[in-house]
């Protein structure tokens, strides 16, 4: 998917749509994977929808991503294959990275997917890499690393800001603050309360959007893969957006947060708002809407057939691919 | 009918919990840090939402408050270099580094300051830290949460490794690792964690000693040497060679670093036999020191070459059936000691 204009057109809207649904639809699926014992610990990104896809709706396959522990979502938004991502969860030769990553590493460089990572923060600087290969070789791609506001205290964000700054790199931070690292409030680990804040001191655009707008997610994004691209540098954003389940599968969030607090945000979904959006524009009938979501739900149900009937790796998987070549 | 009321048994969890908990009360220099280490931030009715990520820390922050149990950012750099900082200064801090795996982040800290100082300036700068964290595989967590790494650490000199088998050698070793004047690292194999053997852990804190390796079986024909979570392979192991008429010695190690070479090689110099079962990668560990420990040491006493049974030579997978054949089994050890044994 890539766009300039910086409203979306309809069939954009349409895309972002589809999108959004098939990761919400593919996360509970997943946790039903997880619920029936074939997966272990899955962070799930149910709320954070709109983050990567108002992103992601501006990039090319050559455009590379980097996410988290919990990033089914960016994979999805970027284009991975959704039976080989249920596959990978399951632990199966069929997944993107052969089953042996799992949930928290799924990797498809052929979709720009470099990599969920399990190492708070770790990302970041290797986002910054990409961005400086797309610079070294005169290309326009961008590189995007998305981190959450736990990440934000690492100091690997840091350096990072600072490289990408003096070297001007085609490169976007975009930190998905959904106000918990695990279960330590955002406003707690922040000092200044802000990410986006830090920007400055690095000499680039520090930008808050409302993470649950798909729209200003596509705006503020198009924006920044614009500079990005055009070699004006890199951009911070802060994405303030929600995670509606625990951390990981057994974790209850009330031990942690209120009702109420849950509550408000779900009634800010990204999808209803976005539905909502196409109904109030007539981007689309109540019917082209239902078949975008049967569409969803169809292919997330295929893929999980297909995971599920997928072979495990052979024994000789376990040693394979530790080199390229050791003698 | 005594011996029956005495036993008290606790979790592994349960077991490093209280031994901060009685160190807490017995010390006010001892204090806390670590991501979710309360949970919540002190949150109004909220508080100690999580007592640390394997809970090893929960109840801690109502009883000792904001002050000593701290919730951290996700700083391992940060708050593991503030923990050798309060430690050279006069606080003697636990921190827990989540898994071991995320020593990359925080490297610098405990290899070139934890470990260095008390050496670098010449013996007159102490730092009396703790580093928990958690380890192994077994659990599906993929590569970077599923290693063991406890030999990367005792390479380093300065630094204490120690590595608990059961709740009473948590409690003890985690007694004496808060109370030793040295860095001390001690590992938590994830599979135990949950573990509540019959054995009786003792409610008033003690300590077992750092640098001490334990006989967890007495034997005659073959020693095997576990550490922390493979010891309990090694028993397994013992008893169903016990069935084909092996008596097997099994060795719980307990210290790394120190390594206690005197239990070791008595026990081997008696059964003239040695398999060692480790969980850390195969190159550069514990299992080839042992085995360089066992050749050098104790060649003249030997009727086979040690065998050392450890993963291939790889990252942990995920998948459940590559997962299966990388950690080390009972089987396995088995088929070592027949081969040894032969």
């Amino acid at each position: 998917m890539a766009t300039t204009s910086t409203a979306p057109d309809p069939k954009t809207l349409l895309w972002m749509y589809r999108t959004m649904v098939t990761i919400r639809r593919f996360e509970e699926q997943a946790r039903r994977e997880a619920d029936a014992g074939k997966l272990r610990g899955m962070h799930s990104a149910i709320g954070q929808e709109a983050v990567p896809t108002g992103i992601c709706a501006h990039l090319r396959d050559d455009d590379f991503i980097f996410g988290t522990h919990r990033s089914h979502h960016h994979c999805i938004a970027k284009g991975v294959s959704l039976k080989k991502m249920m596959a990978e969860l399951l632990g199966k030769s069929t997944g993107t990275n052969k089953g042996k990553g799992g949930t928290m590493h799924i990797a498809d460089i052929d979709k720009g997917m470099l990599g969920a990572n399990g190492i708070v923060g770790s990302n970041i600087p290797v986002a910054t890499g990409a961005a400086l290969t797309a610079q070294v070789k005169g290309t326009d791609g961008v590189s995007v690393v998305f981190f959450g506001d736990g990440a934000a205290a690492q100091g690997t964000l840091h350096e990072a800001m600072n490289l990408a700054s003096i070297w001007k790199l085609p490169v976007l931070f975009v930190c998905e603050n959904n106000r918990y690292a695990q279960s330590t409030p955002f406003e707690y680990s922040i000092a200044g309360a802000s990410v986006a804040n830090r920007a400055a001191g690095y000499g680039m655009p520090g930008v808050v959007v409302d993470g649950q707008s798909a729209l200003e997610m596509y705006e503020v994004g198009g924006e920044a893969v614009r500079r990005a691209r055009a070699g004006d540098g890199p951009t911070l954003i802060e994405a303030q957006t929600y995670r509606y389940m625990g951390h990981f599968g057994a974790d209850n969030p009330l031990a942690y947060r209120d009702e109420e607090e849950e509550a408000y945000y779900k009634s800010k979904d990204c999808l209803a708002a976005l539905k909502a959006h196409l109904a109030e524009t007539n981007t689309a009938t109540e019917a082209e809407i239902q078949a975008i979501e049967q569409q969803a739900a169809d292919d997330v149900a295929e893929a999980s057939i297909f995971a599920n009937e997928s072979p495990y790796p052979g024994p000789e998987q376990l040693t394979a691919d530790v080199y390229i070549s050791y003698p | 009918m005594v011996q029956a009321e005495a036993t008290r048994k606790i979790s592994f969890i349960q077991a490093i919990n209280e031994a901060i908990a009685q160190e807490m009360r017995r010390d006010p220099k001892v204090i806390v840090m670590g991501e979710d280490a309360a949970g919540a931030a002190g949150r109004k009715g909220k508080e100690d939402a999580w007592g640390g990520a394997m809970r090893l820390t929960k109840g801690l922050y109502p009883e000792f408050g904001a002050a000593r149990v701290r919730d951290t950012p996700i700083s391992e750099a940060g708050f593991i270099g503030a923990g050798v900082g309060a430690a050279a200064t006069g606080l003697r801090p636990v921190v827990e580094l989540m898994y071991v795996g995320f020593f990359g982040v925080c490297a610098d800290q405990i290899v070139n300051n934890a470990a260095k100082m008390h050496y670098m300036f010449g013996g007159k700068v102490d730092v009396p830290l703790t580093i928990m964290t958690a380890m192994g595989a077994g659990t599906g967590s993929a590569a970077q949460h599923s290693e063991t790494l406890y030999s990367v650490f005792t390479h380093f000199p300065g630094l204490k490794c120690v590595v608990p088998s059961d709740p009473y050698t948590a409690k003890g070793l985690m007694t004496a690792a808060i109370r030793d004047n040295d860095p001390v690292i001690i590992f938590n194999n994830r599979q135990l964690m949950g573990f509540t053997p019959s054995g009786h852990v003792p409610e008033e804190a003690y300590t077992v000693p750092i640098g001490k390796a334990r006989i967890a079986r007495e034997g005659t024909d073959i020693t095997l040497i576990g550490i922390g979570y493979t010891t309990h392979l090694c028993l397994q192991a013992a008893a169903e060679l016990e069935s084909r008429g092996f008596s097997a010695e099994v060795v719980d190690l307990l210290s790394l670093s120190p390594m206690d070479d005197e239990t070791v090689l008595a026990s081997v110099r008696k059964t003239r036999r040695a398999v060692i079962v480790d969980e850390d990668y195969p190159r550069c560990s514990i299992a080839s020191d042992l085995s360089a420990l066992i050749a050098e040491e104790a060649f003249d006493y030997l009727d086979a070459p040690p065998k050392r049974v450890t993963p291939p030579h790889t990252s942990v997978p995920y998948s459940g059936p590559l997962e299966a054949l990388y950690v080390p089994t009972v089987e396995r050890v088995v088929e070592a000691a027949n081969e040894v044994l032969e």
